[in-house]
């Protein structure tokens, strides 16, 4: 089972997420990409994904918009650096944070037809990395407790 | 009014991380993390004095990681759970929100596999 590994040095406004998936860079960097395929996986479970734009080139922008019970949560960003199947270099916006933009780097490492992807984000500040990390409770939790609900269902 | 809230949640999450980082309390945790003990129970292992003892333990308190009854003559502490558990839940949430992504990109990059075979 590939594990997602996620590192938050304290005091830094860095995030570290590492993740190995079993296909070819070629193919994850297209899941990746692919405005057919990104709604189908970006987000946690229990959301529905609307891409309003995805242009994955130099100077392109995304942004999508997260519906649950509860309401909708925008995304945005702009990507910098793209190079197919190695690298994506772009920013990260939460719309109702407009203020904690961060810089995410991504690489795509050939493993021999599996695939390490990383992404390193960079936060304006420590505070707004950490507000950002708590921002992912408010979901976490209640996931955790509709899964509960359906454990005692049963 | 969300950021209140995580300020509030930040705040608490300082004080309880700076309370763990010191070697007795969190001996102290590990300790009551197994029944509730009294203050000379707790100071039992440690070759210091009562009163640094009594200091770890308000420490602790302040903290909201534990509790100590009023009533009962000897006072004993207990750990409070739902504290520490908020403590590891918030890294773990942001990891199972990444975890979930990634899982249903596992599962987007299967159909890719069988689509091409």
């Amino acid at each position: 089972m590939n594990e997602t590994t996620i590192t938050a040095q304290p005091g830094t406004p860095f995030i570290d997420v590492v993740r190995e998936f079993d296909a070819a860079p070629a193919q994850v960097y297209r899941a990746w990409t692919d405005p057919d395929l990104i709604p189908r996986w970006l987000g946690p479970d229990g959301v529905t994904v609307e891409l309003i734009e995805y242009d994955a080139a130099p100077g392109g922008r995304y942004r999508y918009v997260h519906r649950d019970a509860d309401g909708e949560y925008s995304f945005r960003g702009v990507f910098h650096t793209v190079v197919a199947g190695k690298q994506i270099v772009q920013t990260f916006q939460y719309d109702a944070w407009p203020d904690a933009v961060s810089l995410e780097m991504l690489t795509f490492e050939d493993l021999g037809g599996r695939t390490r992807v990383r992404t390193h984000s960079v936060f304006p500040s420590v505070q707004s990395r950490d507000q950002m990390i708590a921002s992912g409770m408010e979901h976490g939790v209640r996931d955790s407790m509709t899964r509960l609900e359906k454990v005692l269902a049963r | 009014m969300i950021k209140e809230i995580v300020d509030k949640m930040e705040e608490r999450r300082d004080r309880a991380f700076t309370a763990l980082g010191d070697p007795v309390r969190r001996a102290m945790i590990a300790r009551l993390s197994r029944g509730e003990a009294t203050v000379n129970e707790l100071a039992e292992p440690f070759p210091i004095t009562k009163q640094a003892v009594s200091r770890h333990i308000q420490v602790l308190e302040a903290a909201g990681l534990i509790t100590r009854s009023r009533d009962a003559q000897r006072r004993p502490c207990h750990l409070n759970a739902a504290a520490l558990e908020e403590l590891t839940s918030w890294i773990d949430t942001y990891r199972l929100a990444a975890e979930q992504r990634h899982r249903r990109l596992d599962a987007v990059l299967d159909t890719m596999k069988e689509q091409q075979t």
